[in-house]
């Protein structure tokens, strides 16, 4: 599993990095970076609170 | 088969219809919106939404998903342009226009409407910035450039003050209060983030409320209490909002300041949970009652509230770090936690410095000994590091300690960034 984001839409809100730290990072540009992309079962459930949690809906998980 | 009637179709309702089916719910589930739109999302209205567009069109407008999405793929009833008008607890209905609607559970996501200024219904041009429809308006006038005046320096004024400036469009913003934002971030910072304003050019009056908005028909002047003048095309009201709860009066859920909730977003009554910015729940991650207004928590009481309304044995507690962002001219402004608190410290940055070092601020909340909250502007990167630390009950010091060393690694950055630039 990977998740996956769509730079587009996302505008560096940081809910996911609060949720997923290990993932997520916004940097000091405000830049969403994606520290790695693919998701062991143990933490599917964050990256899945992310994914819900995103306002801009710009996150997604590849089964 | 349970029956889950959802009353208020926003952010909350939306969500609460989303998660009951991702929970397997697979009775019948009604969403009464009393807007005749679908589901959008309220973030854009009073900022891109109304920010000139290239060509003059019409901005695309956020709904969240498609009708068919929500009829025929979620199998949700959608009873829209119809405000909810009663509720009766002992026989489980819900009194929406002529007709009855029985659940079995319910959810309450009917929000908040914002405050009117008594005396300027009359008219024209006078708006708050809450639904779709006021916004289109809003972006209709600011079109037409009319001289704008936002009354209310909180969050939803001044982010309609700042697309009004990004137009070019002249625009005063006017605020009752010596100081603006102060319920929200404290009294410090409340003064820093207002003098935002002022450095993008927008004037900020304070102190005095507003005596009359005037006009023939259409709005003309407000004036205010110490006599000041504003001749104007155009009025945003943004001065806070009330929760919709008239409408269970009577019904046995309890009300003050929003429906009294517990940890679990259930209202008491069998059945019957709230979600969004009507809830007023224990939060039991800062052990506070709360009554949020922001995105983050619509969504996810939304989907708690669902999903403990239709399984109540297994219903799980929902607690948060409150998250709010606000957009002003070219700034991020973040709040994680709480405002009230012993101590409010700024770690990082100077309101009163215009040098592009200082223009990231970070202040942080102490409650005890105990991190309570955390302000940033301009600080993306370093906001969620503390709703983490305040998720997980990190103590002042150690907030402190963090913050010491975030900032000697932004002062490092910046001063390679500054000898890049001179090499």
């Amino acid at each position: 599993m990977k998740v996956l984001v769509d730079f587009g839409k996302c505008t560096g809100l940081g809910i996911c990095e609060s949720l997923a730290p290990d993932f997520f990072e916004v940097n000091d540009d405000g830049d969403l970076i994606l520290l790695k992309e693919d998701i062991t079962d143990a933490e599917l459930q964050e990256v899945e609170e992310a994914v819900a949690g995103c306002p801009t809906e710009a996150l997604r998980i590849e089964r | 088969m349970t029956h889950l009637v959802v009353v208020g179709a926003s952010l909350a309702g939306l969500r609460a219809v989303e998660a009951a089916r991702k929970a397997g719910h697979a009775g019948p589930i009604t969403l009464v919106g009393e807007e005749i739109h679908l589901p959008y999302d309220r973030p854009p209205l009073s900022k891109d939404f109304l920010a000139l567009t290239e060509d003059g069109a019409d901005p695309e407008r956020p709904f969240f998903r498609e009708e068919s999405h929500l009829v025929d793929d979620l199998g949700v009833e959608l009873v829209l342009g119809l405000a909810a008008t009663g509720l009766d607890t002992d026989r489980q209905v819900v009194q929406v226009g002529d007709r009855e609607i029985a659940y079995d559970a319910l959810v309450i996501a009917t929000g908040a409407r914002a405050r009117a200024i008594p005396g300027s219904e009359h008219l024209s041009g006078v708006y708050p910035v809450r639904s779709l429809d006021d916004s289109v308006a809003v972006r209709e006038a600011l079109d037409a450039g009319a001289r704008t005046v936002v009354i209310g320096a909180g969050f939803i004024g001044s982010e309609v003050a700042s697309s009004a400036k990004k137009r070019g469009v002249d625009v005063t913003v006017v605020e009752a209060l010596p100081t603006p934002l102060v319920r929200a971030t404290g009294t410090a910072m409340g003064a820093a983030i207002a003098s935002l304003h002022e450095r993008n050019g927008t004037p900020l009056l304070c102190g005095s409320g507003v005596r009359s908005i005037e006009g023939d028909g259409a709005v003309e002047r407000v004036v205010l209490e110490d006599g000041t003048e504003l001749p104007c095309e155009l009025v945003i009201v943004g001065i806070g909002v009330v929760p919709n709860t008239e409408w269970l009066e009577g019904s046995g859920v309890r009300v003050e300041n929003g429906i009294v909730c517990d940890e679990n977003l259930w209202t008491g009554v069998p059945g019957v949970y709230a979600a969004g910015d009507v809830a007023s729940w224990h939060n039991p991650t800062l052990d506070r009652r709360q009554r949020m207004e922001n995105w983050t928590a619509a969504a996810e009481q939304g989907a708690a509230a669902a999903r403990n309304a239709l399984d109540p044995e297994n219903a799980k507690p929902y607690g948060t770090v409150p998250y709010f962002w606000s957009d002003w001219y070219d700034v991020r402004i973040q709040f994680v936690g709480a405002p009230e608190s012993d101590e409010v410290r700024l770690v990082e940055g100077d309101p009163e410095s215009t040098a592009a070092a200082d223009r990231r601020w970070v202040a942080l909340y102490r409650e005890g000994d105990r991190l309570i909250g955390a302000l940033t502007v301009n600080g993306q990167t370093e906001i969620m590091k503390y709703r983490v630390m305040i998720a997980k009950g990190a103590s002042w010091d150690d907030a402190l300690a963090h913050a010491a060393k975030r900032a000697e690694l932004h002062a490092q950055k910046e001063a390679e960034k500054l000898a890049a630039a001179s090499a």
